[in-house]
């Protein structure tokens, strides 16, 4: 079975102009992930995990290497791609979440959740409910659904920017340490709507602080750490 | 050979007023005019023995059009009888030795202000119109540069763009006089101050008329068979003035143009605007042989 | 030290726009120097650059109020070929008046300020040939509803408007025609905080709802950060780099970029 994404050789590091110099933050990698298969990378503070998750975004240019992904539209280099199609594969086959919510002045918890349904075409009333269901569904109260998330508290916005980046299914997820700082509750639903992802067939990569949450998804273990065997045998699998 | 043989023995004044350079020039630029109808050349206005603003413009075009047989009628406000309408007819007659008469039906040249006859012209008819501002743009772009432009362009957005806004502000367009109009389907033009009840007279008239402009040294015509189409909206009909029903108290004519003649009890009577007309109406009905001419209007309602 | 993107191959419509080796100098000054572009229909190209950068006068050229020394532009629209820059002056005020809308920061540029803000919006309209007024009056609503302006002030001339509401004004007039094109010049320069992100908010909008394609220029990257899917990066005339939004953001490769980035607030 072809792997819904190849990284092969990839490598990435910042070159900071006024102060003369260069890092690299990974060098080599090189693993690929099938199709409902939960892949957690592993290593200390600064060995580039979160790095890698961007650079497969594209968040961040890779400097060598490839990044083989199986698109409905065929397979395709991230590392190369032009930026419309990693646009467009953002929009319909790729997802990446954080921690983080980007909210916008004026936009409601729930419109910002039924934003990537929209963008997908689905109609505005029909999006607006599936969009209630997961803002339910992460513990968001009923009566803030309506209101503008700016004004949040931490762990409310990182429940709806949950919503919106699972509320629909992609073939590539990226998940930046979602779960930190969620109460046992919206974590419970995380992490089961992550279950029901992989087993529709979701390729995950994540980085995870406390990993025990999602032990039981977990498929193998990516060891970025600089000290750790440079390619395949990196792929150990544990659990 | 001496100076004397090669030029014309010296006059204290050429026939028409007007020296043979200047006629010539305004003859060229008629024919231009008349070429590219309702587009606005410029010319060079000369002075003549009366003030800018005067109709200087109107009669330059009536001393160049004019020649001994040419029947001239001067109408201001509609009326022969005004000052300036009789200055204007006297002096030309004193220049060219041309007749004058006040009937529209035997005039061949009518200069005009603010008037077109009621009675319709014909093709051997020249109507020439007094016109104090040529640019119907002005009110929307006071740089005439850019307005220039802007008819090279038709780029006549901001006509319709007062138009829209007269009817947001008021419920109707407010514009009385100078309608813009749109010549041949291509230049606006303003009609100059006629009343809107006149301008539908130039659409497709058989008669030449010639609008100028003596401050503003602009000519501009519309020839005959020309359209000449008031700008509305397509849902916003054409209206000309409330005056279809109004009766003429001094010559018992209906239908035409009216002046308001405040009473001292505070009504209004009313009088027709061309007056010749209401004189012939009045002769006609003490039993005169007058001839009444076909009119634009009858009872009202445009006639064509 | 960065790989060489490939050409597009899963976005396989043409681009809606095209630049290709614009150059344009005032007399000894270089404005701009070999400049390409590409925007593709949908998409939103922040353009960014300090004062001068040339980013300006790019926006212009897009507009046709320019014409660059050489180079071409193309845009992918029915009816709508070949080099727009040879375009007489007709055809190019025909084009920009119907297929491009233009928000400027100033808007004494974009609006005629003692008329009536719905009929800066049907101007537009009358200039494309609409000649029904309660269609011009309809429309004009709509799409000042759209922009979000106050419809009680519907005939209010902008001279009497603040800030944030003649440029909704101005974006009613440029999407009346629903343009292929919007672009934006600083749209919210100028204003406060609050009102610049009202107006970004409904930007956004808009961009959601309609599909506009849209290329903003500022010199403020917040604003940029929010709209644009892809930007680009100008300096004394010249693109020093192209990427997506975040990238650019997160991710700047040249010493000029990392500067303007490292020198947000």
């Amino acid at each position: 079975m072809t792997p819904v994404l190849d990284i092969r050789g990839l490598t990435k590091g910042f070159t900071m102009h006024h102060l003369g110099q260069g890092f690299a933050a990974f060098d080599d990698i090189s693993f690929a992930v099938a199709a409902g298969e939960f892949v957690l990378l592993k290593g200390a503070n600064g060995a580039g995990k979160s790095t890698l998750l961007r650079t497969l975004y594209r968040s961040y240019l890779p400097q060598a290497g490839q990044v083989l992904f199986q698109s409905d539209h065929g397979l395709i280099d991230l590392a190369r791609a032009a930026d419309v199609d990693i646009t467009h594969l953002r929009r319909t086959e790729i997802g990446f979440v954080t921690q983080f919510l980007v909210a916008r002045p004026r936009v409601s918890a729930e419109a910002l959740v039924a934003e990537p349904l929209r963008v997908a075409g689905v109609p505005a009333e029909e999006a607006l409910v599936e969009a209630r269901h997961w803002l339910r569904t992460f513990g968001v109260k009923e009566n803030l659904w309506p209101a503008y998330p700016t004004t949040f508290s931490g762990g409310e916005q990182q429940k709806v920017n949950l919503a919106r980046a699972l509320i629909r299914p992609q073939k590539l997820l990226l998940l930046d340490e979602p779960t930190a700082s969620l109460d046992a509750n919206a974590r419970a639903a995380l992490v089961q709507r992550l279950a029901d992802l992989k087993a529709q067939g979701t390729a995950m990569i994540g980085v995870f602080h406390h990993p025990g949450d999602v032990e039981h998804l977990i498929d193998r273990v990516v060891d970025l750490s600089p000290n750790a065997p440079a390619t395949e045998d990196r792929h150990d699998v544990v659990v | 050979m001496t100076l004397a043989s090669l030029t014309k023995p010296w006059a204290p004044m050429s026939y028409g007023f007007l020296d043979a350079s200047a006629k010539r020039e305004l003859r060229r630029k008629m024919v231009k005019a008349v070429c590219v109808p309702g587009c606005q050349m410029p010319y060079a206005s000369r002075e003549v023995p009366m003030a800018r603003g005067w109709g200087t413009g109107g009669l330059q075009v009536s001393l160049t059009l004019i020649n001994p047989q040419t029947c001239v009628k001067v109408i201001d406000q509609g009326a022969d009888d005004s000052v300036n309408a009789a200055s204007i007819r006297r002096f030309l007659s004193r220049v060219s030795g041309a007749p004058v008469t006040l009937d529209t039906l035997q005039a061949d040249l009518i200069q005009s202000r603010h008037r077109i006859p009621e009675e319709i012209l014909r093709e051997d008819q020249v109507l020439v119109l007094q016109v104090p501002n040529p640019e119907p743009l002005r009110s929307v772009q006071p740089n005439m540069s850019i307005a220039r432009q802007m008819h090279g362009d038709a780029d006549y957005g901001r006509m319709w763009l007062q138009l829209y806004e007269q009817i947001v502000r008021s419920g109707r367009v407010m514009q009385g006089a100078s309608y813009p109009s749109m010549v041949n389907g291509r230049h606006v033009m303003t009609p100059s101050p006629i009343p809107r009840w006149d301008v539908p007279k130039l659409h497709m008239a058989k008669h030449l008329t010639i609008l100028s402009a003596g401050r503003e040294k602009r000519i501009f015509a519309v020839p005959p068979y020309c359209r000449v189409e008031p700008l509305v909206f397509d849902d916003v009909p054409y209206r000309v003035e409330d005056h279809a029903g109004l009766t003429c108290s001094r010559s018992g004519a209906k239908g035409f143009f009216m002046n308001e003649v405040p009473q001292d009890d505070g009504t209004s009577a009313f009088e027709l605007s061309d007056s010749e007309y209401g004189v012939k109406s009045i002769r006609r009905a003490e039993g005169d042989p007058v001839d009444l001419g076909d009119t634009w209007y009858t009872n009202g309602e445009l006639t064509k | 030290m960065t790989l060489t993107l490939d050409a597009p191959r899963i976005v396989t419509v043409d681009p809606l726009l095209e630049l290709h080796g614009v150059n344009k100098s005032y007399g000894p000054v270089v404005a701009l120097r070999n400049v390409h572009a590409t925007v593709f229909p949908g998409e939103v190209l922040g353009i960014v650059g300090e004062s001068g950068s040339g980013k300006s006068t790019l926006l212009r050229m897009m507009n046709l109020e320019e014409t660059p020394d050489s180079g071409s532009y193309t845009l992918d629209l029915p009816d709508v070929d070949g080099n727009l820059f040879e375009l007489d002056r007709f055809a190019r005020r025909m084009l920009c008046a119907t297929r491009i809308g233009i928000v400027y920061q100033n808007p004494h540029l974009g609006l005629l300020m003692k008329h009536s803000s719905s009929g800066n919006v049907a101007e537009r309209l009358l200039v494309a040939g609409e000649r029904r007024f309660a269609v011009l009056r309809e429309k004009a609503t709509d799409a000042l509803a759209a922009s979000e302006f106050p419809l009680e002030r519907l005939d209010a001339p902008p001279i009497e408007l603040s800030g944030g509401m003649q440029q909704r004004v101005q974006l009613a007039k440029a999407i009346a025609l629903e343009p292929a094109l919007l672009l934006l010049d600083e749209p919210t320069t100028g204003l406060d905080v609050s009102v610049q992100a009202l107006v970004l908010d409904t930007l956004k909008r808009l961009q959601q709802d309609r599909k506009i394609t849209m290329v903003i220029v500022s010199h403020d990257l917040g604003v940029i950060r929010t709209l644009a899917d892809r930007v680009m990066v100008m300096r004394r005339g010249e693109v020093v780099e192209a990427g997506l939004a975040d990238q650019i953001f997160q991710d700047p490769q040249h010493a000029y970029t990392q500067q303007l980035v490292h020198a947000k607030l």
